[in-house]
């Protein structure tokens, strides 16, 4: 299936209302022949967990702005991993201290994004990590 | 305007120079690049001369500071007279955290407030709500209850400072919560000095702190601005704010034009509850952003406020030249900070706080340089405090009025942008109006549209941006961030817990039950908030009753 496309879930966790990256992104990702399905704002991990499965996506990517990543990134990953979707990739973005990255890497998030990353070092990142 | 005969011999004079002079370096050597724009992506002309403002009329497109159309300033003596408030927004972990933040900053010689407030009380939910786990506290302070706003507010004379609140959908419950600590102190409400955003339509379009549809949130709004029309007359009872617009990816035009799109349909709304236009316009503030780009800005500061005198005078008919000011705090860039050589943003945020003040702001928040990395540290907020105090001291830019004008190059820039509004403005209410434009997305695409085009210009290079795609350097991480507790939750929790156990509970249901009756009709809801709120009713509870009548905003996302 090495034509299929690949089915990315942008999900923006928790209240922040910060969403110029995630819908920049979601295009970004379209043009890069992704399938994108933007969740849209103040998602929960159950929610966003829900649309993985749904959508039987390939990505999980997570935005966040307002400083609650350690607390949402970490409970995605473990949610997918009940729901059996271990092959998940899961990455991050926003404004995310890089004290706090060892962390959330070490809870399965395959990588975080800070701000004035080259967009194709993500959609680079997603095509070589997903899973085939 | 300029004389023919002196045009002509301009005209003459720059095309032998360009055959002569330029065409001879042009010959040898060519420009750094074919063609020009601004950050924004307008043209920019090798040179601007008397030909690029051959039809500036002094007398009506400029005039003098404090007359109209003011595009020279609201005040007839500007910063001769005084300085612009100088107002951080701040707002971090519990009420008492912020309350030792603002004595710092007022001692330092900070002149008025600005209230950041969580997640969580902007979205309308108190600190144990399921959504607000891992927000509180966050971005700004975690105020539930007026309990927690009298710990906020312990020992600031609120007589004497003037304070801003950013609180948009839940705006009537945190000024319901104001008003009563206010006369627990014993100042009665025309002392009261300071701003409320309330400025729901920009939520919906771009900053996400929506709770009610546009009808039901339309109707707080102007509540609110009627109430305070009638019992907070030095109060600015709207912050119709481009801040957030400009952050979320527009361009300087379009930061303006829609922020003015809004302020219209803000003026309608009142209007058609039958207000007469001079009670309130008045009162009507606006909130802007500044980038890097100093003249662009002060030309979109000069444009917005020339065609908003424009709309307040010949749409709505006003005739107090109040009504006609547009009068406006300004933050610098967020968004233009960058967390690479993080220092480099004192520089960006002194240039962007010189363009606010040539452009002539009332009040101004600057950044802290380490706002790309995390909330700002007290070492951080001191320098961008004293950027202001330089600029202000220092810098010359306050001895003469609008420093500027006559520049052929701003001048020409402020003409192009309040085009570039007009289109606008034009094209909006060709649709239906604002809210039209924004249920059809047309202004989010439109933004949307320039935050992409500017992402594709970083990356080709066509933008420099130091220590982001030009000038790299390796860098060691941060450290010495400021960081939250996250067992503030469960304190939060805690506290909400004592009070619901110990207030009175039948006089909160009674004020609760008034409350939503009163919202069911067509009586403004402030009075029934302020008893509620009173009656110790949080955040939660009010904007729950709302939920219940209202219902909930879902957006449609236009990606």
């Amino acid at each position: 299936m090495a034509d299929k496309k690949i089915k990315i879930i942008v999900a923006k966790p928790g209240l922040d209302g910060h969403d110029r990256g995630a819908k920049l992104l979601s295009r970004i990702f379209a043009e890069a022949g992704m399938e994108v399905v933007y969740t849209g704002l103040r998602q929960t991990p159950e929610m966003i967990v829900e649309a993985a499965l749904q959508e039987d996506a390939d990505v999980v990517g997570l935005s966040s702005l307002s400083g609650v990543h350690s607390h949402f990134f970490p409970k995605v990953v473990e949610l997918l991993k009940e729901k059996k979707l271990d092959d998940v990739l899961v990455v991050g973005g926003g404004i995310i201290p890089l004290e706090d990255i060892p962390e959330l890497k070490k809870a399965g998030i395959a990588e975080i994004f800070g701000p004035g990353t080259p967009t194709p070092t993500i959609v680079d990142f997603i095509t070589g990590n997903v899973r085939s | 305007m300029i004389d023919k005969k002196e045009l002509e011999k301009v005209k003459k004079g720059r095309e032998s120079w360009e055959e002569g002079t330029l065409g001879k370096t042009l010959s040898k050597r060519g420009e750094r690049r074919e063609v020009f724009t601004s950050i924004s992506g307008t043209p920019i002309e090798r040179l601007y001369t008397p030909e690029s403002i051959k039809d500036l009329d002094y007398e009506k497109d400029l005039g003098f500071p404090g007359d109209y159309p003011y595009t020279r300033g609201v005040q007839p003596t500007m910063y001769r007279g005084r300085f612009w408030t100088m107002r951080q927004y701040a707002g971090f972990g519990s009420a008492k955290d912020t309350n030792a933040r603002y004595r710092y900053l007022l001692e330092q010689g900070q002149t008025g407030l600005s209230v950041a407030f969580h997640l969580p009380t902007q979205a309308g939910y108190d600190s144990d709500h399921p959504l607000s786990m891992g927000e509180v506290g966050k971005v700004g302070a975690a105020i539930d209850s007026i309990e927690d706003m009298q710990i906020l507010f312990d020992q600031i004379p609120l007589d004497k400072v003037t304070v801003s609140m950013t609180i948009n959908a839940a705006a009537t419950v945190l000024l319901a919560m104001y008003l009563s600590l206010a006369e627990e102190k014993g100042i009665s409400p025309d002392k009261l000095g300071g701003t409320i955003q309330n400025d729901v339509l920009k939520e919906i379009i771009c900053r996400g702190q929506y709770i009610y549809p546009p009808g039901p949130t339309m109707r707080l709004t102007t509540d609110l601005i009627t109430y305070c029309q009638k019992n907070v007359p030095r109060w600015n009872s709207i912050s119709v704010s481009g801040y957030h617009i400009r952050e979320s990816g527009s361009t300087a035009a379009q930061e303006m034009a829609f922020t003015i799109a809004d302020g219209i349909a803000y003026t309608q709304a009142c209007i058609d509850k039958g207000m007469d236009v001079d009670s309130f316009a008045p009162r009507l503030s606006f909130f802007f952003n500044v980038f890097t780009n100093v003249c662009e800005e002060v030309a979109k500061f000069r444009a917005g406020r020339r065609y908003w005198a424009k709309v307040m005078k010949e749409r709505f008919g006003a005739k107090d030249p109040r009504s006609m000011m547009m009068r406006y705090h300004v933050q610098t860039g967020g968004v233009t900070l960058t967390y690479q050589q993080v220092l480099n943003n004192i520089v960006r945020v002194g240039l962007q706080t010189y363009a606010a003040v040539a452009g002539g702001c009332q009040s101004l928040h600057t950044d802290s340089y380490d706002e790309a990395l995390c909330l700002p540290t007290e070492g951080a907020v001191l320098v961008a405090l004293r950027t202001q105090q330089m600029v202000a001291e220092e810098s010359g830019a306050c001895d003469t009025i609008d420093p500027f004008a006559g520049s052929y190059y701003v001048e020409a820039l402020t003409d192009q942008i309040e085009a570039e509004i007009d289109g606008y403005i034009k094209k909006i209410d060709e649709m239906g109006g604002t809210l039209v434009a924004i249920d059809e997305g047309y202004i989010q695409k439109e933004i949307q549209n320039s935050s992409y085009q500017f992402q594709k210009e970083i990356e080709s290079g066509d933008l420099a941006y130091v220590g982001v795609n030009k000038y790299i350097m390796e860098e060691p991480p941060a450290t010495g961030l400021l960081k939250v507790d996250m067992a503030l939750g469960d304190v939060e929790a805690e506290k909400l817990k004592k009070l619901r156990a110990e207030r009175d509970n039948a006089a909160w249901q009674k004020a609760l039950d008034n409350l939503r009756e009163v919202s069911k009709t067509e009586e403004n809801v402030m009075p029934a908030v302020i008893e509620a709120v009173k009656a110790k009713a949080t955040v939660g509870e009010v904007c729950d009753v709302w939920r219940e009548l209202f219902g909930e905003y879902r957006p449609k996302e236009f990606v």
